[in-house]
Formats: C-alpha cells, sequence, structure tokens
C-alpha cells in the first residue's frame, strides 16, 4: 500500500490494540476497581470493583495470549487484587464478613469449576492444533460424565470409573473423527450430531438403568458399590493458602499436569511440531512424510478422552450423581475459553480459571439478598466475552489454518 | 486511503484468508458442491434413506433395552396421530388422533419457521447454530409486546408483537452476519455465544426478582405475566382450552412461501444463492458478499424470532424460566433444515417428521405398556443426532464416487495408481 500511514485513522486505534497498550489499559483497571472503593467516590456496592476488576483481568488474558507477558500478567494480579481489595474495602466498612475466609474459599471454587473446562479446553486445543474443528467437546464431557459415574458404580473403583469414561469419550471421539476425516462431512455438522447423539445416548442408558431408583448419588448412599474421587488434604489449617488450596480433588491437580504436559509435548517436542503443521499446512506436512490422517485421528481421540476425564470429574468428582444433560454448556465454555486463549495452553488456563471465576462469584452473590438476581447474569459472561473476543473490539482470534479444513491425499 | 481502497483492501485480504487453505488441490466440497451433487443424485433418495438408517438403528437401540422395535415405532406413531389421516379411522380413536395430530401440527409450526432460519443460513453458506438464541429472543419480545399492551386492539396487537419478534430475531442473528461480514468472525462461534446469552439473559429476566417477572402469583414463581386475552392468535382446529390447533401453521406454511419466493424470485434470493455457491465469483460479479451475509442472516433470525412469536402467542402465553432452560426447537431445527436439504418443500416435511416424532414420544402420547416414554424421548434425541451425523455423510457417497474416478483413472495409467486411497 502507498498510502502514507499518518493519514489512515486506522492506524492510530492498531497502536492502542497493541497488547502492550492493552496489558497497560488492564493495569489501570485493576487499579481503578481498587481506588473506586477509596475515598471521594467511596463505591458501596460490590458491583463496580468486581466488575471493572474482571476488565482488567480479560484485557490481561488477551494480552498474554498475544506474547505480551509481563504487561499481560500484571494486569490478570492487578484485576485480581483490585477485585479484592475492593470488595475487602467495601465489605470492611459494613463490616459483615470475614474476607480472607471468603476469597479463599472462592479461589477454590474458581479452581472447581475451571477444571472440567481446562480439561475440555485442552482436549479441544489437540483436536484443533491439529485442524479438526471440535464442536462436539459438549457431547463429549457429558459421555464421559455418564460412564464415569457408570463404571464407578459397576467396578466399584473410581480409577476405573474415570478409564471407562476415558474410553466412552475416546470411542465417541473416534467416531467423529471417522466422518470428519475419512468420510470428510463437514464438521460442524458432524460435531452438532455428536452433541445431539451424546445426550440421546446417555439419557437413553441413564434412564435405562438407573431410572426407577432415582438420581444415583455416592454420597446419600444409593450406590452400593460407588467410590468418588478422592480429594487431596495437604492442610487443614484456616490460612488463605490452606483454604484455597489445602482440600482440592485429585483431578484438579491432574488438570494442571495435563496442561504443563500438552504445552511442552505441543509446543517443544517434535511430535507437537508435526501437530501443529498438519493444523496449519496438511499439504506441506504430507509431502515431509508426516501421517496427517493419523496425526488428526490421534488428536481427536485425545480430545475426547480429555472432554471425558473432564466430564468424569464432573460426575465423579463434583457433584457425586449423574442428572440427564448435566453438562449444561460447560463444552461450549471450554470451546470459548479454547477461543478466547487463542489456541495456547496458557491462555485456554487462564481463560478457563476466568470463567469457572465468574461461576464461582455468581454462586456466591446468589448468596447476597441485594445480588442474588445478577447472579444468573455473571452465567453469560463468558460467552459476551468471548463474543467481544471473535468480533475483533480487542483483537482477533486466529485459528490454525487448516482448521476446519478436510485433508484428501494426492 | 479513501474509503472504497480500504475497502477493497479488506476484501483482498479477506481473499487471501479464505483461499489460501485450500491451494495445493485440497478437496473439500463446498455447500454448493454438496448441494449440485444432490441435484444430480436427484429426488428423494438421499433424505428417505437417511432418515430410514436412523430409524432402522433407532430400532436396534430399542431392542437391545428389550422391546419390540416394531410395536414400539406402531405406538409412536398412533401418538402422532397422522392415523387420523387414514379414511378407515373412526369413532373414539379417531377423535382421540385428531387432538393429536394437533399437537403435532403445534410443534411443527415453530420447527418449520426455525428450519427455515436455518436454511435460509445455509443458502448463502453459513451455518445458523443460532435458531435457539433467536427463537428465544423473539419469545421473549413476543411475551414483553403481548403483556404489555393490555388496552390495545387485538389483531393490531398481535402484528405488533409479531414484527416486534421478528426484527428482535433479525437484529440478534444480524450480529453473527454483520461481525462474519466485518472482522469475518466465524458465524459458528458466534450464533453458539449468542445462544447462550439469550438462554442466561432470558432465565435472569424471568426468575424470581427480575424485571419481566410476574407479580400475580405473590411474585413466588419465575414466570413472565400472561400475554393479554385478545392477543391470542385463533384456534381454528380443536378446543381452545385444550390447546388446539392456531392460525400459526398457516404463518408457517406462508413462511414456506415466502422462503421459496425470496430465494427463487427476487433479486435479494439470487445474490444470497450466488454467494451460497461461491463467494469469489459473487463478488467477481458485483455482489457485495459483505452485505449478503448480514442481509442472510438478519432474514434467517427473522424467521426464527418469527417461530418464538407464534409459540407465545399461539399456545404457551406465557414464558417461565424451565421453558427457555427446556428448550430446543432451534436445534432440531438443524437437523430439520438438513433432512430438508434447504428446500421449501423438504423443511416441510422434515419439520412435520420431527414434530410428529417429539409429539409421538412425549409422555402424553406413548402409552407405557409398549415402551417407556421417558426412554422415547432420548430415543428421538438419538435419532435426531443419527440424521444429522448421516446427512453429513452425503460425502459418504461423494466418496466412494471419487474412488471410482480413481479407480477408473488406475485402470487407465497404472503409474498414477500408485497413490492409494488411505
Amino acid at each position: 500500500m502507498s498510502t502514507p500511514e499518518l493519514v489512515n485513522p486506522r492506524i492510530d486505534w492498531a497502536r492502542l490494540r497493541e497488547p502492550k497498550a492493552v496489558g497497560a489499559l488492564g493495569i489501570v483497571l485493576g487499579v481503578l476497581a481498587f481506588w473506586l472503593t477509596l475515598p471521594p467516590l467511596k463505591t458501596t456496592t460490590l458491583i463496580w470493583p468486581i466488575f471493572v476488576g474482571i476488565l482488567a483481568v480479560a484485557c490481561g488474558i488477551w494480552a498474554i495470549a498475544r506474547d505480551a507477558k509481563r504487561v499481560g500478567w500484571g494486569a490478570v494480579v492487578a484485576g485480581m487484587l483490585g477485585i479484592v481489595l475492593g470488595v475487602t474495602a467495601t465489605h470492611s466498612s459494613r463490616g459483615n464478613l470475614s474476607t480472607a475466609v471468603v476469597w479463599s474459599a472462592l479461589i477454590a471454587s474458581m479452581l472447581v469449576y475451571a477444571t472440567p473446562l481446562t480439561f475440555a479446553g485442552i482436549g479441544g486445543l489437540w483436536s484443533e492444533r491439529s485442524g479438526v474443528v471440535n464442536i462436539g467437546l459438549e457431547g463429549m464431557m457429558l459421555t464421559g460424565a455418564f460412564f464415569g459415574i457408570w463404571g464407578a458404580d459397576k467396578t466399584g473403583n473410581w480409577v476405573l470409573g474415570l478409564l471407562i469414561a476415558m474410553a466412552a469419550g475416546g470411542g465417541l471421539a473416534l467416531i467423529y473423527a471417522f466422518f470428519a476425516i475419512h468420510l470428510r462431512a463437514d464438521q460442524i455438522v458432524g460435531g452438532t450430531a455428536i452433541n445431539f447423539l451424546a445426550l440421546g445416548i446417555t439419557g437413553y442408558l441413564f434412564i435405562d438403568i438407573y431410572g426407577s431408583n432415582g438420581t444415583p448419588d455416592l454420597s446419600s448412599g444409593h450406590w452400593l458399590r460407588g467410590e468418588s474421587i478422592p480429594d487431596i488434604p495437604i492442610s487443614q489449617g484456616s490460612s488463605f493458602l490452606a483454604t484455597a488450596f489445602g482440600d482440592l480433588n485429585l483431578m484438579v491437580w491432574i488438570s494442571f499436569a495435563v496442561l504443563i504436559i500438552t504445552y511442552v509435548i505441543v509446543f517443544r517436542t517434535p511430535l507437537g511440531l508435526r501437530l501443529r503443521s498438519v493444523g496449519e499446512h496438511p499439504r506441506a506436512a504430507d509431502t515431509v512424510g508426516i501421517s496427517v490422517f493419523r496425526t488428526r485421528y490421534a488428536a481427536v481421540t485425545l480430545s475426547g478422552m480429555l472432554s471425558a476425564m473432564g466430564g468424569a470429574y464432573l460426575s465423579i468428582g463434583f457433584v457425586h450423581s449423574f442428572n440427564q444433560n448435566m453438562t449444561e454448556g460447560r463444552g461450549f465454555i471450554a470451546l470459548a475459553a479454547l477461543i478466547f486463549g487463542k489456541w495456547r495452553p496458557a491462555g485456554v488456563f487462564a481463560a478457563a480459571l476466568l470463567f469457572g471465576f465468574s461461576s464461582a462469584l455468581a454462586q456466591r452473590l446468589g448468596t447476597i439478598p441485594n445480588w442474588a438476581s445478577y447472579a444468573v447474569l455473571f452465567q453469560a459472561l463468558p460467552y459476551v466475552l468471548t463474543l467481544i473476543a471473535v468480533a475483533g473490539v480487542i483483537g482477533r482470534s486466529i485459528p490454525p489454518a487448516a482448521d476446519g479444513q478436510p485433508y484428501t491425499k494426492q | 486511503m479513501s474509503d472504497d481502497e480500504r475497502r477493497e483492501h479488506a476484501a483482498e485480504e479477506k481473499q487471501a484468508e479464505t483461499v489460501e487453505p485450500r491451494t495445493g488441490g485440497d478437496y473439500a466440497p463446498s455447500v454448493a458442491e454438496r448441494l449440485a451433487f444432490y441435484q444430480r443424485a436427484g429426488g428423494l433418495v438421499t433424505p428417505l434413506m437417511t432418515a430410514a438408517l436412523a430409524f432402522l438403528i433407532g430400532g436396534v437401540v430399542v431392542l437391545a433395552s428389550g422391546s419390540n422395535p416394531i410395536s414400539t415405532y406402531q405406538a409412536i406413531f398412533n401418538g402422532t396421530g397422522l392415523n387420523w389421516l387414514f379414511p378407515w379411522v373412526s369413532g373414539a380413536t379417531r377423535a382421540t388422533a385428531a387432538i393429536n395430530l394437533q399437537q403435532t401440527l403445534l410443534l411443527t409450526t415453530p420447527l418449520i419457521l426455525c428450519g427455515l432460519a436455518v436454511a435460509f443460513a445455509f443458502r448463502c453458506g453459513m451455518f445458523n447454530i443460532g435458531g435457539e438464541g433467536q427463537y428465544l429472543v423473539g419469545s421473549i419480545m413476543a411475551v414483553w409486546i403481548g403483556s404489555s399492551f393490555l388496552k390495545m386492539n387485538g389483531p393490531l396487537h398481535i402484528v405488533l408483537a409479531i414484527v416486534v419478534a421478528a426484527v428482535a430475531g433479525g437484529i440478534y442473528a444480524g450480529i453473527a452476519g454483520f461481525l462474519k461480514a466485518t472482522v469475518g468472525a466465524h458465524e459458528v462461534i458466534s450464533t453458539i455465544m449468542l445462544n447462550w446469552i439469550a438462554y442466561w439473559v432470558g432465565s435472569w429476566l424471568f426468575q424470581l426478582g427480575g424485571p419481566l417477572q410476574s407479580h400475580a402469583q405473590g411474585a413466588s414463581v419465575p414466570v413472565s405475566n400472561d400475554i393479554a386475552t385478545n392477543a391470542h392468535l385463533h384456534v381454528f382446529w380443536g378446543d381452545p382450552v385444550l390447546q388446539g390447533l392456531h392460525i400459526g401453521l398457516f404463518i408457517a406454511l406462508a413462511g414456506l412461501v415466502v422462503y421459496w419466493l425470496t430465494l427463487n424470485r427476487t433479486t435479494v434470493g439470487y445474490q444470497v444463492r450466488a454467494v451460497g455457491f461461491n463467494p469469489e465469483a459473487a463478488r467477481y460479479g458485483g455482489i457485495s458478499v459483505a452485505r449478503n451475509y448480514f442481509r442472510a442472516m438478519a432474514i434467517a433470525g427473522a424467521f426464527a424470532g418469527l417461530a418464538g412469536a407464534v409459540d407465545i402467542l399461539g399456545w404457551e402465553f406465557r414464558l417461565d424460566v424451565n421453558d427457555i432452560q427446556a428448550s430446543n426447537i432451534g436445534f432440531i431445527a438443524i437437523a430439520v433444515a438438513l433432512l430438508g436439504r434447504n428446500t421449501a418443500i423438504g423443511v416441510f416435511f422434515s419439520a412435520l417428521l420431527f414434530g410428529a416424532l417429539l409429539n409421538g414420544t412425549s409422555t402424553r402420547n406413548l402409552d407405557p405398556t409398549i415402551f417407556r416414554p421417558d426412554l422415547a424421548g432420548n430415543l428421538t434425541l438419538i435419532i435426531q443426532g443419527l440424521v444429522v451425523l448421516f446427512v453429513g455423510a452425503d460425502v459418504l457417497v461423494l466418496w466412494i464416487w471419487n474412488q471410482r474416478r480413481k479407480l477408473r483413472l488406475r485402470r487407465a495409467s497404472p503409474t498414477a495408481g500408485a497413490v492409494a486411497a488411505p
């Protein structure tokens, strides 16, 4: 383009949209979240510090996903601190809540809600990095949730339950892979079909097997041989860290491990390079002798197994029971986290934490009389943020180049 | 840099983006290619086979859980009320069948309109997963208007509610179309997000303490106010008190006609189809692809919003949080549009099929001694999933077709045949 840059009004916007600028904005917002509660403004409602703080965290994640790591993390921390301090300030002025306990509990609760999203989001990352769009995350999660609890019930062992869930999720993913890879079916149509199928199959089996006995519930003794995934008691203290991390479920820690392993394999090993090359330019990958089909089959199956782990965590780790359509759109939030996190493990994790935090906050707000009615609106936050992210208002999320493109050998 | 230049540049960029992954001979049949194939394969064979296969596998599922598939399907069929069409059915059976058929058609009505919403976007090369969200937005607007102006003239009130709902649905879907047209955001992602936003905002509006919650019952039920009685759509078949069939069915049938006319007899439809077949060629022919993406989504959303209004004004009359969270009309509509191959007549018949299936497997209509209705509801979901899966497998046919061609090539020149199918 020959037009001088100065004439183009877009350039100014582009500069404002640079990751560093957005990250800096996030830091400012984080400070603002706290400052709102101080004199002279002295906001007495929770909503403003929380709202501004979440905006700050969103800016931060966006910046991190675009390699402005230092500023980005700064914004995330500033946002979180802004929320914590802001809420502490509003509450200390009211003096009605013991905030340290509340906030550490909120962090624990955030991790609980974020874990299924992390599993499914990382699952989606494997699949989409290999070039197969996975709308069926929701269905694979639901399958994992049902077969996890069914397996734990039949075998009396949560390890076997988890393995059965992974096998079921992987099996469903394999069906999807066959349609998406071999038959070159439209991947959106295929994924939609997987969601319907999973909903129907799990509902059918659930009613056929357990229907007349009501909802199976591990804690109420409905199951004679059932067993949940155990919590890991690290510390029983009442300090901030102990309440936040002292008694988390095993699967939460496993999700951290999965996250790190995924990062190392996908971005630091030849195997990961092959996977990503298949997702970016399958023809080139094929030319150098990488089997596009085999890579994609493996990635999609793995994606189903990981999503199923997230689902199994929901049923036998968190809720301890199953009901029809129990994932309630969590698979789609995971998809949102994947997009919001720009198809990168750290981004996916940060987005899952943010979305988990908004769920935890919604649950928390539900118990505060004046805010209970707004709790439901918080559930919409992940979707609004993702819509904004894909809209490019705060920058575009661009998928792997061959994402959604079927491949044919020549 | 002038506006035009910038637009041109943006178009170039977009073109590069959309074309690049397909270079190098990747074979990915586009929507258009598939449609063309359908035209050649012709007629009813593929959708009928798809449905038959899905029902066959559904029968195996029934058999596996220890019931007789044939008598189960028979019971489901009797529950749909379609036996009313047989002249030899008479007496009490016929009266029951009439009531059942009314219920089936009640469900068919929104399925037709939502099916059109999905189909219209498909014809422009877009996958509108957001039928559900647009339907909800339409319902919410209809309930709001319907319960607001209580003293208004009846027909005027109905028209106002319907128009507002359709426009709201159109705007809501238009967001996705606008994002696709301007920044190239994939419509599947944005419509999924819009679905869930509608779901949660709707739940918020009518929940306890929500802004649109009814205060009639001591504000203890998460439900909206009832719409004005004179805003109800006229019931022309059956008892109005017992959910008879309302004239919304004719609105849906008119929707089918409008759909066909718009696509086949207007400039708008021509442009939409041109973009659907091949956006690059359409752009070369002077059609604004961006404008058509937006327009097609807005029209699609208007169909879905209309469906919401018709349901509210026709038989629901109010909306509660449960209705919103349990609703899946917009998702079934995906199967309707795919099975109906995005044609008006196809959408009608597949909407009737799914409406009948939904009604025939409902707790009220299925004989529990033959098959458990709570299982049957899930059987419907399985059949629906299989239908969508096999519609996607049209490529199976294409694939076999291509294998044949490859074989022929191999026979012609043995050296070229070295690249075997994986």
